[in-house]
């Protein structure tokens, strides 16, 4: 077993467990602490199939900001004693069902594919670099690029509006 | 001969050209040009066929062909005309009698809106185009076309006066009746092409190997149904009688002289189908002699003068078919011919007794009419004559002839035969002598009224009068004179070939066809004689008839027994299928259904919860089914 | 390293999210676990941009990885978007049902 592949298992079950525990814990904070340990597993699957760039502003913007407008919301409204305390049992039975199937499916889905034994480029290539997605970005992708902030400034105009006092 | 065929199309094109315009421009046409187009058109076609009949004189058969009706695999019908003898013979007596009963017509009609005017022109011209589509017709489904034709508008002239419920009535049961008899024909049109791939005469009638002898049989008895509904037969006569509901020419020119006939035409068509079918062949001697019988059993009782005169159609038209099966083809074409001649003028006759007496047709409430009516009178007269077969007038001939065949197959048949042709002459001069003799019994306002008809209607009487004393003299029987049956000899070639089938021909001796006349103007003289005396001093009687005479007053009760055989057995099921079949079954599977969609509805609205996490489940477990259809199935 | 094991990691992250969103109630949650799943597909992506680099066509066209990249880093724009809004939406429900339990949202129904 070659170390690449060590680094991928142990990050693998670092987010399986985290993204199991995000639905498993009963608290909302201990959630997100969990999905911020899914974000940095992610993250380092993106360092080890070196695209850096995506890395690092996976870590910036999804665990870094949107974590904790999360964690904000739930302190500042107090939600964490436990919402739920009449379960519906047999929903969440049908839920769990029907998302196994769901994988179940997929993955016979994959396994009979003949591209699933395709070789991936581990660790090296250049594609994910700083250096030349910002070429490609200002370059082909810029007015998609430019429509974004629009984007978020209706985002943020549209957040204002719905967080406002009526 | 190429003139012949360039002409031919003319003739129904012309009634057809009348009823366009007549019937397009019904609100336009005054009464008078209503009446020049109506019955000009037809005389022009009279005259075309005139010349046509010159043309195939000397045994001359044309086919003209003009375009494909039906065009499909295997089977190719045309739509041609075939002009020859037989139906040259028709033609003339279609569009002359035809003629002169349009120009009766305009007399007789003339009380009428110039709207209903015009209409009644215009289904009387499309009556004699379908008639002469009918006759020529080069093929089964042409001739087809025709007699679906000829039997719609005999129901358009019957309901004319559709105000009226019992005529219309006497509309649907006689074209309900002839439907009936369609039925036969067309299944032995079907069956004579599964069997020969053709419904062409020529083509039929050159592949007869092809036909077993009881596809020969079922052939010509369903071809033969088909006759029994429109030349009114037993057991579908009823309708005819019932037809009087119509204006008198329509009854004179449909129901007497041509539609009717359409039967006798059809089976003299097919004479070598017939021919080889000895079995149908006796099936129509003897239904025809039945009918003769039966329907002049019921004449002698009925006292509408067009009732009578209806049921003395029905008769004649059953010694037609009795000449038919016995293989006189000859004699029963020359007895439509004469028969179109007298019973013609006999309803015009009638027609003109009716105009004069101000609708009424009770035989009771007339005589003494002979100083009124001169005219009519002596046509009447010498149609009288005609139909009772005296010689030397033109029933005598025809009927003769059909007689003595009779006598050849079978002395019984001819037996009968002539206690018809008593009958015949005994209710014809009953129905004479009760009109014309004696002394007035109507109302004085009648009296008052009484007067002859304008001479539009009497100069087709006298001119049918005329053919009727002469008529027969194109066929005079070889025991008079040699060669005298000219008739004979012009329609040899369309006989020809069932002719040539008939093996062995026993012709009668000249003493025994001496014999055979003497007998039934003997027999028919002594019933004309009768009827005059007792009927010539009629006094009106309120005695209730009793007996055979109130069953034959009744028609023998024939349509009571229909009407309980068929029509309310029919009329049950009607009901039945009314009450229960589809009000229980075709609106209980409807209404249930729409139940059924408004329980599941119910029911599926309950999933419709309003839980978002319910409906993402959904989605989920849709999603599910995509995946597993995409990807495994 | 084969492609389908990344799938087979993503499939799991992607069903872990299903899962949470049909069985939990809390709205904030099922947030989170909307943003598990995405990032679940944002893995796949850049698997699959790897996979494509490794392939010849890739040597010739560069950008032909970075494209996939790129859309990635289009999708977390969308997603912070996205995520100001959706959790303004929470916020002003807690402000009105004083709760954040999506069983009180059964308005739909009428």
């Amino acid at each position: 077993m070659s170390i690449t592949e060590i680094i991928f298992w142990g990050l693998s079950v670092l987010a399986l467990f985290c993204a199991i525990m995000v639905v498993a814990s009963k608290s909302p904070v201990h959630s997100i602490l969990y999905l911020i340990g899914v974000f940095f597993a992610i993250s380092g699957h993106y360092i080890l199939m070196n695209a850096q760039f995506l890395a690092i502003v996976n870590i910036i913007v999804y665990a870094g900001a949107i974590m904790v407008l999360f964690l904000f919301v739930v302190m500042l409204m107090n939600l964490n004693a436990d919402a739920e305390p009449k379960k519906n049992r047999y929903l969440q039975f049908a839920g769990l069902i029907s998302g196994g199937c769901l994988f179940l499916v997929l993955v016979a889905a994959v396994t009979r594919s003949a591209d699933a034994g395709r070789v991936m480029q581990l660790g090296t290539g250049e594609s994910g670099l700083i250096k030349n997605l910002g070429r490609i970005l200002f370059n082909e992708y810029v007015i998609p690029f430019e429509i974004s902030s629009v984007l978020f400034l209706s985002a943020m105009i549209g957040a204002v509006v719905i967080g406002k006092k009526n | 001969m190429s003139n012949v065929l360039q002409l031919v199309w003319l003739i129904p094109a012309l009634p057809l050209i009348g009823f366009l315009l007549n019937g397009l421009g019904r609100k336009m046409l005054s009464k008078t040009m209503a009446g020049i187009v109506g019955s000009g058109t037809v005389l022009l076609a009279f005259l075309v066929s005139l010349y046509v009949f010159f043309q195939v004189k000397g045994g001359n058969s044309h086919v003209a062909h003009y375009f494909n009706f039906i065009n499909i695999e295997g089977l190719k019908i045309g739509f041609d005309f075939q002009v020859d003898p037989l139906s040259s013979i028709f033609l003339l007596i279609i569009t002359g009698v035809g003629f002169l009963i349009h120009v009766y017509s305009t007399s007789y009609m003339h009380e009428e809106d110039p709207k209903d005017f015009a209409k009644y022109f215009a289904h009387l011209n499309l009556f004699v185009f379908s008639m002469l589509l009918l006759v020529m017709g080069a093929n089964y489904v042409i001739m087809f076309i025709g007699w679906e034709g000829v039997g719609l508008c005999s129901y358009l002239l019957i309901g004319y006066w559709f105000k009226n419920t019992n005529y219309n009535n006497a509309a649907k049961k006689a074209f309900i009746m002839n439907r009936i008899g369609d039925l036969g024909f067309l299944l032995a049109v079907f069956w004579l092409i599964s069997k020969t791939g053709s419904a062409d005469y020529h083509e039929v009638f050159a592949n007869l190997s092809k036909l077993t002898t009881r596809d020969i049989t079922g052939i010509t008895l369903l071809l033969f149904v088909g006759a029994t509904g429109k030349s009114a037969q037993i057991p579908l006569y009823t309708w005819l009688p019932d037809a009087m509901a119509g204006p008198t020419p329509v009854s004179a020119l449909i129901h007497a002289a041509t539609m009717v006939t359409a039967g006798i035409y059809m089976i003299a068509r097919s004479n070598v189908l017939y021919t080889m079918a000895p079995a149908t062949q006796t099936v129509v001697a003897v239904v025809g002699l039945a009918t003769a019988i039966l329907a002049a059993t019921i004449a002698l009782k009925q006292n509408d003068i067009k009732k009578v005169l209806a049921y003395s159609t029905v008769s004649q038209l059953g010694y037609m078919f009795l000449g038919l099966g016995v293989g006189a083809f000859t004699g029963a074409v020359f007895h439509v011919m004469t028969h179109a001649f007298f019973k013609a003028l006999l309803f015009l006759g009638g027609g003109s007794v009716i105009h004069a007496m101000g609708g009424e047709q009770d035989i009771r409430n007339m005589g003494g009419l002979k100083k009124h009516m001169r005219i009519t009178h002596i046509t009447f007269l010498l149609a009288c004559f005609a139909i009772a077969g005296m010689p030397p007038f033109s029933g005598f001939f025809s009927k003769d002839e059909i007689l003595a065949a009779a006598y050849e197959k079978n002395p019984v048949l001819w037996g009968i035969g002539v206690a018809g042709a008593m009958m015949t002459a005994f209710y014809m001069f009953r129905l004479y002598a009760m009109t014309f003799l004696g002394n007035f019994r109507g109302t004085h306002e009648q009296e008052h009224h009484l007067h002859e008809s304008p001479a539009a209607m009497t100069l087709p009487l006298i001119v049918l009068a005329i053919l009727s004393v002469i008529g027969g003299f194109i066929g005079v029987p070889e025991v008079f004179m040699h060669g005298g049956h000219r008739l004979e000899e012009f329609l040899a070639p369309v006989f020809a070939q069932s002719n040539a089938l008939i093996k062995e021909h026993h012709a009668l001796s000249h003493s025994q066809e001496y014999m055979l006349m003497g007998i039934s103007v003997a027999a028919a003289l002594a019933a004309l004689a009768f009827a005059w005396n007792k009927f010539s001093k009629y006094r009106k009687s309120d005695k209730e008839e009793a007996g055979l005479g109130k069953v034959l007053e009744n028609k023998w009760y024939v349509d009571e027994l229909y009407d309980s055989i068929i029509v309310k057995p029919v009329l049950a099921i009607g009901k039945y299928f009314n009450n229960v079949v589809e009000k229980r079954g075709i609106d209980g599977f409807v209404n249930g259904v729409g139940r059924a969609v408004n329980y599941g509805s119910r029911q599926i609205r309950l999933l419709q919860s309003g839980q978002v996490g319910a409906y993402v489940l959904m989605m989920v477990l849709g999603i599910l089914v995509f995946f597993i259809v995409q990807l495994f199935l | 390293m084969e492609i389908k094991w990344y799938i087979g990691l993503a499939v799991a992250l992607f069903c872990t999210g299903v899962v949470g969103v049909l069985t939990r109630r809390n709205s904030i949650i099922i947030f989170m676990c909307i943003e598990l799943m995405l990032n679940a597909v944002n893995l796949l992506l850049v698997a699959f941009s790897k996979m494509h680099a490794a392939s010849p066509v890739a040597q010739a066209l560069p950008n032909v990885a970075s494209d996939a990249q790129l859309f990635v880093f289009f999708i977390m724009v969308v997603a912070a978007a996205e995520v100001s809004v959706g959790l303004a939406i929470i916020v002003m429900m807690y402000r009105n049902i004083h709760s954040v339990d999506i069983n009180f949202l059964n308005r739909l129904k009428n």
